[in-house]
């Protein structure tokens, strides 16, 4: 069977099923009617949107069209990374977008331009999706890290400042926290790659073999990809929790828990 | 860093001296401790009272540089302390919280635990020492062996206040130590910090309590903290 497009008419009985969702949030007074419309038509308006949006970037494939499409997308990334957890301190914002910038784009350029080694660099078939799928790991990554690190911070409180005033660094006082929230940070992707294939079909490969592409080169498409998003991840996570670090702990050895404030 | 093997450099000087020390709350708009001037000189035993949020904890963690200062300067042995020099400062002058932060593991670990610590690498745990301290406060030496969980609020204290008067400081900085206390509990500190004081002549210690009779007990100058304000108590 070849590759089978999908008509308008189509994608209309795939969206009916949302009333499935709908009849049931009704029937059980689940009150999520709204949601449910708002999530349907946020997801058909930027699919669509995004769809040709690659298409015309792909027709212009400029490097100048391509770059700055990639900056932004990493830049929601560190943005919405920002964005979770029940607290914050001046300057997460530039945390969670340096970091995640910083260990996304290092690792895309290492499965770019050293392992597929794509030409010209800036291939925006395989620039943008695989910057994509490093940014969306990388992203939960931070967000875990930084929001693991800020509670474990709190609620450690009395333990620090009893390091402290024992004579501990700041370091020796922040490391118990700043391990638990790497961990954290890294956890999804270890987990991902435990059952890789075994409970889930990752969304690329898929996407590949539907495409029609031999399910054994899609596979090692795959094991790159598993491979860059570990780095990417764990990179994204350290960066964050380090930066974190350093808001929240200053160089004579203090810990500046008032930094910390509910969102 | 001296590397002789005494912490602290002989001195007749005062230990610890504040000029003009002052600190704001986090949003810098309340004054929660004003300028203050304060001499800490060997062999003072010094009590600080006022009602709560009155200053006495943030002086005291002030002096231990837990928190940084909006005004002034802090001098140890007449010198300024830079940055680097802090941990060590804190190994010196102690700082004893009112609630007992303890590791996980058992008592014994935790005696163990300052050891870990960079600034104290080069010393060594010293059991005898050690139990002698906790006999002091009326434990066994199967005491070590219990989990730090399982201990109530007073043996955790104890834990704690042993487990810094190990160390040997110079200085010690009591913020409440047993306002949470049973009254049992609360007389073994008292008496460790006795025999830690009357030890060596050049220690000095500051005691911030609620209870005025304590404060009697275990002060020979008592001074009173009162919107930011340190003074001496007031003659009756």
């Amino acid at each position: 069977m070849n590759y089978q497009n999908l008509s308008a008419f189509d994608l209309c009985i795939a969206a009916s099923l949302i009333l499935i969702n709908g009849a049931l949030s009704v029937l059980l007074k689940l009150d999520l009617e709204r949601n449910l419309l708002w999530a349907s038509v946020r997801t058909v308006v930027q699919l669509l949107a995004v769809g040709y949006l690659l298409g015309w970037v792909f027709a212009n494939a400029r490097w100048y069209v391509v770059l700055p499409l990639m900056c932004l997308m990493t830049l929601i990334a560190g943005v919405s990374a920002a964005g979770r957890g029940k607290r914050t301190y001046a300057g997460q914002l530039v945390d969670s977008v340096m970091a995640v910038w910083s260990s996304s784009w290092l690792v895309s350029a290492i499965g770019l331009f050293v392992i597929i080694r794509i030409r010209p660099w800036y291939e925006p078939q395989y620039a943008i999706p695989i910057l994509g799928m490093i940014l969306g790991n990388t992203l939960t990554a931070v967000s875990l890290g930084i929001e693991r690190m800020t509670s474990e911070l709190t609620s450690g409180r009395n333990t620090i400042e009893m390091i402290l005033a024992l004579g501990g660094s700041r370091w020796e006082a922040a490391q118990s926290a700043a391990r638990q929230a790497v961990r954290a940070g890294m956890m999804p992707t270890l987990n991902q790659m435990t059952v890789v294939g075994i409970v889930s079909l990752p969304g690329m490969m898929t996407g590949q073999v539907l495409a029609g592409e031999n399910p054994v080169d899609a596979v090692r498409y795959q094991i790159v990809i598993m491979f860059l998003i570990a780095a990417g991840s764990a990179l994204g996570t350290v960066g964050a929790v380090m930066l974190t670090f350093r808001r929240l702990f200053s160089a004579d050895h203090r810990f500046m828990i008032h930094k910390l404030v509910a969102r | 860093m001296s590397s002789s093997a005494s912490p602290t450099p002989p001195s007749t000087g005062p230990l610890l001296e504040t000029r003009h020390l002052g600190r704001l709350d986090p949003g810098g708009v309340v004054e929660l401790l004003k300028p203050t001037d304060f001499v800490l000189t060997p062999g003072a035993q010094i009590a600080i009272t006022g009602a709560s949020g009155s200053g006495k904890s943030v002086f005291l963690r002030a002096l231990a540089l837990l928190d940084a200062p909006a005004t002034g300067q802090m001098l140890w042995h007449g010198k300024p302390i830079p940055s680097e020099m802090i941990p060590h400062y804190r190994t010196c002058v102690s700082y004893l919280a009112q609630r007992p932060a303890l590791v996980e593991g058992s008592v014994l670990d935790n005696l163990q635990f300052p050891y870990t610590l960079k600034s104290l690498r080069q010393r060594r745990f010293d059991l005898p020492k050690a139990t002698e301290l906790l006999a002091q406060a009326g434990k066994e030496p199967a005491f070590l062996q219990k989990s730090a969980q399982d201990l109530s609020g007073g043996e955790s204290q104890i834990v704690a206040l042993v487990r810094t008067l190990q160390l040997a400081p110079q200085v010690m900085l009591f913020d409440e130590p047993t306002s949470a206390l049973d009254p049992q509990s609360a007389s073994a500190v008292e008496h460790l910090v006795r025999h830690w004081f009357d030890a060596d002549t050049s220690r000095a210690y500051i005691w911030v309590s609620h209870d005025p009779a304590q404060a009697r007990r275990m002060s020979t100058r008592h001074l009173t903290m009162d919107k930011g304000v340190l003074q001496l108590e007031p003659q009756r």
